[in-house]
């Protein structure tokens, strides 16, 4: 079975600017995968390289197993892209763009089935037939990512689809996606959100500057990044073997890094036995944004 | 009822539920391009019907006892083919650029850009909904003025000729200046500075010979010229030059922007990088 994506040694330059300095990266079938990076590390880039918008320096990307620059037709059919920005054709309204969309892919009336099915899913049925120029800016979005998915495309690429979306159609569109995805879609996001890949996501590649810096399943990334933080506020001098295990100190407060919960066990009776006064116990669950921050520097610390 | 004639009247009625899926999506991109126009018919085919006859009601009333150009034919009716082709030219021309220009501002290009489309796909269907608009302007226009003045078809298959290779000339002409062009300022910059004077000075109003020698050999660079006097030449049956030499000029133009605007598709210029 093909991957869904296949990406081998791609590098862009834009003149003397190197966007992408060599990404390797294979994407499953079904898979729901995230692509994060602070701004400017190049996740654009690698969505247009693979829609086509854009062409590579060197290297090759495959789209279900079809080479996007020799084989770029079925590459395209391959692939539903949501764009970032919120762009719309003011002559029509959301079903009759979605007819269009579909029709340039070489879907007729037997697709209006699957039209409907997506229509409904964002909750775009009482604005079907509104002008696209007419919608709020969320019912815009909800137009933007139901265009994407008109031919019924296999892969879908969703970039930034939730930045400056309220609550609630945040959530109607992930669960939207989620069943899309168990259908059998494989879904790539890119999210400012990182509490979303998070929740959605079972693999993260995070880019900085071009490069994969880190490529692993979600849970992985979690505990290898230490699942856990203890923190204690403590009286006494913390044993000498304990401080490997110590991710930070100020005053009487230490916070441990836990590669297991077991180990708070092990850490209470090394102070016990040291007779060091524990005063305050917190327990802190890592996130991604933990593991972020961690790999990719605070300097804009956002997705 | 009403729904039984909305089917009937619908072009696309039997075509969407037929047409094969390979050209589905040529189809699909030139039906838009249709609708696209159609949907502001009062702008794009009423107004500049209208145009063309205050242009023929006005020179005509100022020029008709004064200005002969070939015997047997009222000036009114000299003036009508040119009017036809000034219109249908202008409105070809606007129709594929104001689309690609419009969609390159707003953004929405990308959804095209995003399609298994060739750039021969993309090519044929913005031309032929170009030339579709053009030549229901030209149409219009000479129903119109049929009300005011008789104007004869001497050789109809000229006429039909030079309106089609002039409204693929100058469609084609559109797209490239609407793949080029990044401004609605450009655009406009284009409209006025290149296609207005070519146009206007090409023997719409006058015929050449009534210029003095250094005009006329100029009016014979302009390749507008050739499309208006080769099309007259299909209703009077009389012209400035030899319509076999109007159609080889506007053949060899048309081919050679067809080739220029297909090689700009190709490499992707300004919408792929």
């Amino acid at each position: 079975m093909a991957a869904a994506v296949e990406i081998q040694g791609i590098t862009k330059h834009f003149g003397a600017f190197e966007a992408l300095r060599g990404i390797d990266l294979t994407i499953g079938q079904g898979e729901f995968f995230a692509l994060l990076g602070p701004n400017g590390a190049g996740k654009s880039t690698l969505i247009n390289l693979m829609s086509g918008l854009l062409r590579p320096t060197s290297g090759h990307i495959r789209i279900m197993g079809h080479d996007v620059q020799s084989d770029y037709q079925q590459a395209r059919m391959a692939l539903g892209v949501v764009p970032q920005e919120l762009v719309f054709d003011p002559f029509f309204n959301v079903r009759e763009m979605m007819r269009f969309q579909a029709g340039y892919f070489g879907c007729g009336p037997e697709n209006d089935g699957w039209i409907d099915e997506v229509i409904t899913g964002l909750g775009l049925a009482d604005k079907a037939h509104t002008n696209m120029r007419q919608l709020s800016g969320g019912m815009k979005r909800r137009a933007l990512i139901a265009q994407a998915l008109a031919h019924r495309p296999p892969v879908i690429v969703l970039d930034e689809p939730t930045a400056g979306v309220d609550v609630e159609l945040r959530q109607m569109l992930w669960v939207f996606i989620q069943k899309l995805n168990r259908q059998g879609h494989t879904i790539i996001l890119t999210t400012h959100y990182l509490e979303e890949a998070e929740t959605l996501c079972q693999r993260v590649a995070m880019l900085k500057q071009g490069r994969v810096v880190t490529l692993d399943t979600t849970q992985q990334l979690l505990r290898s990044h230490a699942a856990k933080q203890l923190s204690l506020r403590v009286e006494g001098v913390v044993p000498a073997h304990l401080q490997t295990m110590i991710k930070q100190q100020q005053g009487d407060e230490v916070i441990f890094n836990l590669a297991d919960i077991g180990q708070v066990e092990i850490i209470l009776s090394a102070l016990r036995q040291a007779q060091v006064a524990v005063l305050d116990i917190q327990l802190q669950e890592v996130d991604l944004e933990d593991v972020f921050l961690n790999l990719v520097g605070s300097q804009g610390g956002q997705a | 009822m009403m729904r039984l004639l909305s089917t009937w009247l619908n072009p696309f009625y039997w075509l969407d539920d037929h047409i094969s899926p390979r050209y589905r999506g040529m189809y699909t991109l030139f039906k838009k391009e249709l609708l696209r126009f159609w949907r502001v018919a009062f702008q794009t085919i009423a107004s500049p019907i209208l145009t063309a006859l205050l242009y023929l009601l006005i020179f005509s009333h100022v020029l008709e006892s004064h200005v002969k150009v070939y015997d047997q034919v009222s000036y009114t009716a000299f003036l009508v083919p040119g009017l036809m082709m000034m219109s249908l030219l202008q409105n070809a021309f606007a129709n594929s650029s104001s689309s690609l220009i419009q969609s390159k501002v707003m953004g929405n290009i990308i959804f095209l850009m995003l399609t298994p489309l060739t750039y021969l796909e993309f090519f044929i269907a913005f031309l032929a909904a170009s030339m579709i608009r053009g030549l229901a302007v030209g149409l219009s226009i000479y129903l119109v003025a049929l009300l005011f003045v008789d104007v004869p078809t001497v050789h109809p298959w000229w006429i039909i000729a030079f309106a089609l290779l002039g409204s693929a000339l100058l469609g084609t002409f559109g797209v490239i200046a609407g793949i080029w062009a990044d401004k609605f300022d450009q655009m406009a910059a284009f409209q006025n500075f290149v296609i207005m004077p070519l146009t206007f000075l090409s023997g719409v109003f006058y015929s050449i010979h009534s210029l003095p020698p250094f005009w006329q050999a100029v009016s014979q660079l302009n390749p507008f010229f050739y499309m208006i006097d080769g099309f007259r030449y299909g209703f009077f049956g009389q012209g400035d030059v030899s319509p076999w030499l109007s159609l080889g000029v506007v053949g060899v133009f048309l081919l050679a922007l067809a080739w220029l605007c297909l090689k700009m598709l190709k490499s992707g210029y300004k919408l792929r990088s």
